[in-house]
């Protein structure tokens, strides 16, 4: 028994177009009709354009009826962060600040998506500028998990987790700043891939913390993922950031690469903290991988317990000058009241940020200001070099990391907007990869008794995403918890 | 060197210089939850970087090289498209200069 079409993946449908058994304006029919059926339950959206949606379709219909469709996601409706801008469309990073921006231009991954035949569907909802790890900071509501609808998708790209999860999309794209795809997919029962920094261009990204930020693909499956990072993966000239590497065919080698791998369990990752069932989770997956011949290692990553710090200083410090474009001056909110221009500034910025962004942005500027630098900012650039160096040794022995992505699964909404530290250590298996650039990605490893989804993190070496994703694959092919969705009740 | 404690986080002056307007209640929640932030955050005072480089980016580039050539920009009315006020295809701000 297939799954319906709003449940099956990009490889599935793309069969199905190819062989004339499915239109893309009959899938975007489907997938916009659920979309409205679940939406008011989920809020994954902060908006989406029927008409659009359905012209690109008909434009893709009728490019393969030509004979011209050559691209990966002919016909294939994808979801949007609402960071990520596509021209003639909303942007508003789920801010105040930008409820009315409408983008001038695309970014690259957006190009790349068209060039690639997809249907983009939708600007999805998230914490507010990135900023959150459970979409609860958008200023324009909450987005609800599929899996349990009072509880939290995960974030910041929550919207992009709960739209794929919920049948909203076939997949969709996120940004990944400290776990904001990892953790929402493990939250969610997807695949979410953070590539390595500077395999994706962060052209027309909303900046949150410069380096760090990284787009990447959530997916139903490993090989969804693949053909998602192929669309958007490559180098591009108006990213400065963004690496010459030549890009593989990562859905070819899923099926070439069959290890068995060198894998190590970072001792630091299983300690305080970790949920007992998601605990047993993993250590089911690495006793599956074992048993494929595979070599498990204890390795260790010793400055793992600075990662949160670090990543706090040097997060927020970049948060805190990229949002000073934010002044009210050329776009997004000026207040009505102000009279003078310290008081466009002050007061605009004041209106149009909401708690978080304010939060970061006051110990952004604090950690940077004169007297304070050297003993945060730069202090924190060293201790990223350390944590850096900690993932470098450990792959002098080891392929590939493995460890849980979230230490918890999914927490009520409302739980801890309260405290935002214990928001902060929602991230703590996942920010390290940030600091260190790395590729990583979760996949699905269980579930709880309670029936919410538990995510296996794997993190991989620079610009070997194609060897990540085979590794994955192994795992994915032995188990079926990739073809379970959620009733949405 | 040793960090400062949390104490010296002057919210007046740290939002002044970020140039948010902070209600006196905002200024009351942040201070209250910076300093438990901070006081996590100074743990990294006990690590040892003696001699460490600091990292800006993980993968260093540097003198990325762009051909000088005249390429399009945005239209101006692309670029005028999102501007809260605007008159003469110019930004309108209130009065700098008295």
């Amino acid at each position: 028994m297939s799954a319906p079409l709003h449940f099956q993946s990009i490889a599935a449908l793309s069969a199905k177009l190819a062989a004339g058994q499915l239109s893309s304006t009959e899938l975007t029919q489907a997938i916009l009709a659920r979309t409205k059926a679940v939406e008011p339950r989920l809020h994954a959206f902060n908006s989406y354009d029927e008409a659009d949606a359905l012209a690109q379709a008909a434009a893709s219909d009728a490019r393969r009826n030509a004979g011209q469709s050559a691209g990966a996601l002919e016909g294939i409706p994808v979801g949007l962060k609402d960071v990520i801008a596509v021209a003639g469309q909303p942007l508003t990073a789920s801010s105040k600040m930008l409820a009315n921006f409408v983008s001038p231009y695309d970014a690259t991954v957006t190009q790349k998506l068209q060039h690639a035949g997809a249907i983009l569907h939708g600007r999805l909802n998230c914490d507010e500028f990135a900023m959150g790890s459970s979409t609860e900071n958008s200023a324009f509501g909450p987005t609800s998990n599929p899996w349990d609808l009072t509880r939290t998708p995960g974030g910041s790209s929550g919207g992009s987790a709960a739209a794929l999860a919920g049948g909203a999309a076939v997949a969709t794209l996120g940004s990944d700043t400290g776990g904001s795809i990892r953790q929402p997919a493990a939250l969610c029962g997807l695949v979410g891939l953070k590539p390595t920094y500077g395999l994706i261009s962060r052209y027309g990204l909303i900046a949150y913390a410069s380096s760090l930020d990284q787009i990447g693909p959530f997916a139903r499956t490993i090989e969804d993922a693949a053909i998602m990072l192929g669309a958007i993966a490559g180098h591009d000239p108006r990213d400065s950031t963004s690496f010459k590497t030549a890009i593989p065919d990562y859905r070819a080698e899923l099926k070439t690469r069959r290890g068995p791998w060198k894998l190590g369990i970072p001792k630091e990752y299983f300690g305080a903290g970790l949920d007992p069932e998601v605990g047993a989770a993993v250590e089911k997956a690495i006793e599956f991988y074992r048993a494929q011949g595979c070599e498990i290692r204890e390795v260790s990553l010793p400055h793992t317990q600075h990662c949160l710090d670090a990543y706090y200083i040097i997060a927020t410090a970049e948060a805190s000058s990229n949002l000073a474009r934010y002044d009210g001056i050329r776009y997004g909110h000026r207040s009505s009241s102000a009279k003078n221009l310290l008081d466009v500034y002050q007061k605009s910025r004041a209106e149009g940020f909401g708690d978080e962004v304010k939060r970061r942005i006051i110990l952004g500027t604090y950690v940077l200001s004169s007297g304070y630098y050297d003993a945060y900012y730069l202090r924190a650039q060293k201790v990223r070099t350390l944590i850096r160096q900690d993932f470098l040794n450990a792959y002098r022995e080891v392929d590939a990391l493995i460890t849980p992505t979230s230490p918890i699964p999914a927490f009520k909404l409302g739980e801890k907007s309260a405290d935002p530290l214990a928001m902060y250590l929602c991230d703590i298996y996942t920010i390290g990869v940030n600091l260190a650039g790395l590729p990583a990605l979760s996949l699905p490893c269980g579930f709880t008794t309670s029936g919410l989804p538990i995510g296996l993190q794997l993190i991989g070496q620079p610009f070997r995403e194609a060897a990540l994703l085979a590794t994955a694959f192994t795992y994915e092919q032995a188990h079926a918890w990739h073809t379970q969705f959620p009733s949405l009740s | 060197m040793t960090m400062s404690h949390s104490a010296a986080l002057n919210i007046d002056r740290v939002a002044e210089l970020a140039r948010l307007a902070l209600t006196p209640e905002e200024k009351a929640l942040f201070s209250t939850q910076l300093s438990s932030i901070l006081g996590h955050i100074e743990q990294l005072a006990k690590v040892d970087v003696t001699g460490i480089e600091p990292t800006a980016h993980a993968f260093p580039l540097n003198n990325v090289w762009a051909a000088d050539l005249i390429e399009p920009g945005l239209p101006l009315s692309a670029a005028l498209r999102n501007a809260p006020a605007q008159r003469d295809n110019m930004i309108v701000v209130p009065k700098v200069v008295d």
